[in-house]
């Protein structure tokens, strides 16, 4: 395929005097006794230079498996620390690295997996101001990375240098993979000209990931990877593939340029990178979280030292009933978006205080109910989380 | 014409939880128009104020984006899939 042989060519520059040792064509042999790797495919890949952009549930299997094969120069981007909800689903790290930085630990690991390559380590976050320099040194892009700002940044770079970007993202049970930026071929703006609009992202309500779909889509990743650099195969470039762990069924969509996409089209009007938080409307999000403190809200506190008290009031959860069944508060369960539907169910003469897990959903519940003529209704400030931190440790927090 | 429309996960809170179902229609306009007629909810998150399909969300019959078709006016055939894929960005929770 055309594009194809370009990348690979592109990676073939730098090949000339690369050989390798004894011990490598030892660890390397299940690659170098296939006609497809063999010799001048190892060589290729330790002549390659790959930038990892974060460590979490996409970039493991991703920096695992590009380790593993020899991949000679591995960059990694994460600006984070390993917490406990992270070991679900990001197999670089363990137990023990709970709170050491994630390019420390994921570093630490790809070392001790493969001594012979280079760990280069970019503890910052991607930002317009750096990511320019951090790119430019490598042949190829993985985009790991969990949100839309991010995701655009890479992609604006990836199309600006010229790299070819190997995309993935996942969403609970669903994962997309495709190769953006490759030459001739489509770039994220092609497929998605715009991100969502804050408000339309599901909230947390809805997250959530399947512990084995990043590691899933990640390998799928690395196996692009590896398959642009050694030359080999048909490469991910202008098709879409959809996978639905739940249904256990991949598809194939067509994917193509855009004429007109305004990062890679013929009249382009994105020539650097932009404010990508302004442009995904981040901004704009955290402006109607402030707005959220304007509903009245009681504290955790204040809370407990009024039903201590036999105070007469009526709590209402507007969490899911996955959710109630983690742990509640013993309120009243009534879903957000069933809110409307069951308000007859509420006693507008009764004080109200509705929570949720963050005090986000809640805030949205007492703002309509307020509306629809309930005056005495409280948010409870911080939600569950904070009724954790502030008055009964026993409750966990998720 | 019988067709079946697959709904992505980060939609099917607005379509009863359900993975997909069918519908009879002629052109992906008519498709789409009867799927927020069954689902209110659904409508604002395909369709901006102006009554255009929202940039983050694609529309495919069979394998084919509906942008290099014929926009909502692409036919449809019996047995044809309509998938709805819209962008997602990853695992983080906020």
């Amino acid at each position: 395929m055309a594009t194809n042989t370009k990348i690979s060519n592109l990676l073939e520059t730098a090949n000339s005097n690369a050989t390798l040792s004894k011990e490598e064509v030892m660890r390397y042999s299940r690659h170098l006794i296939m006609p497809e790797v063999g010799m001048d495919g190892q060589l290729k890949l330790k002549q390659a230079k790959v930038l990892c952009i974060g460590t979490g549930g996409l970039g493991a299997p991703l920096g695992l498996y590009l380790a593993a094969a020899g991949v000679g120069r591995i960059g990694l981007v994460d600006f984070d620390s390993v917490d406990l909800t992270n070991l679900q689903r990001q197999i670089l790290f363990g137990t023990s690295d709970i709170g050491r930085p994630k390019i420390e630990a994921a570093a630490d690991r790809l070392r001790n997996l493969n001594p012979d390559i280079q760990i280069d380590r970019f503890e910052t976050r991607l930002t317009s101001e750096n990511a320019l320099d951090i790119l430019k040194n490598y042949d190829i892009v993985v985009d790991g990375t969990d949100n839309f700002p991010t995701r655009y940044l890479v992609n604006d770079a990836c199309v600006i240098l010229g790299k070819p970007n190997v995309y993935g993202s996942i969403f609970r049970f669903e994962g997309q993979i495709t190769i953006f930026g490759a030459p001739g071929g489509p770039c994220y703006r092609c497929l998605y000209p715009e991100p969502p609009p804050p408000g339309l992202v599901p909230s947390c309500a809805e997250g959530g990931v399947l512990g084995v779909l990043p590691g899933i889509v990640g390998a799928i990743q690395a196996a692009e990877t590896l398959k642009l650099i050694i030359g080999k195969g048909e490469p991910l470039i202008g098709r879409l593939l959809l996978f639905d762990a739940l249904a256990m069924r991949f598809r194939e969509l067509k994917l193509r340029k855009n004429p007109e996409c305004p990062a890679c089209g013929e009249h382009r009007t994105i020539t650097k990178l932009i404010d990508y938080a302004e442009f995904c409307g981040v901004r704009g999000e955290e402006a109607a979280s402030a707005a959220q403190t304007t509903v009245p809200e009681i504290a955790p506190r204040e809370l407990k030292a009024r039903l201590d008290r036999g105070d007469d009031l009526f709590i209402l959860d507007v969490r899911e009933p996955h959710e109630y069944q983690i742990c509640n508060l013993g309120g009243q369960l009534i879903p957000l978006g069933e809110l409307s539907r069951r308000m007859n169910e509420l006693d507008s003469s009764r004080e109200i205080v509705a929570h949720c897990r963050s005090g986000k959903r809640s805030a949205e519940a007492v703002e309509f109910l307020r509306s629809a003529g309930f005056r005495k209704v409280l948010n409870l400030k911080g939600g569950i989380l904070a009724w954790s931190d502030e008055v009964d440790a026993s409750v966990p927090k998720y | 014409m019988a067709v079946k429309v697959i709904i992505p996960t980060p939609l099917r809170p607005y379509t009863g939880k359900k993975e997909s179902l069918e519908l009879q229609a002629a052109t992906v306009g008519e498709a789409l128009a009867s799927l927020t007629t069954l689902f209110g909810d659904l409508k604002k998150h395909l369709y901006s104020d102006d009554g255009r399909l929202r940039s983050f969300v694609n529309v495919y019959v069979n394998d084919e984006d509906i942008r290099y078709l014929r926009g909502d006016q692409t036919p449809l055939r019996e047995g044809d899939i309509l998938s709805i894929v819209p962008s997602i960005a990853g695992g983080a929770q906020n």
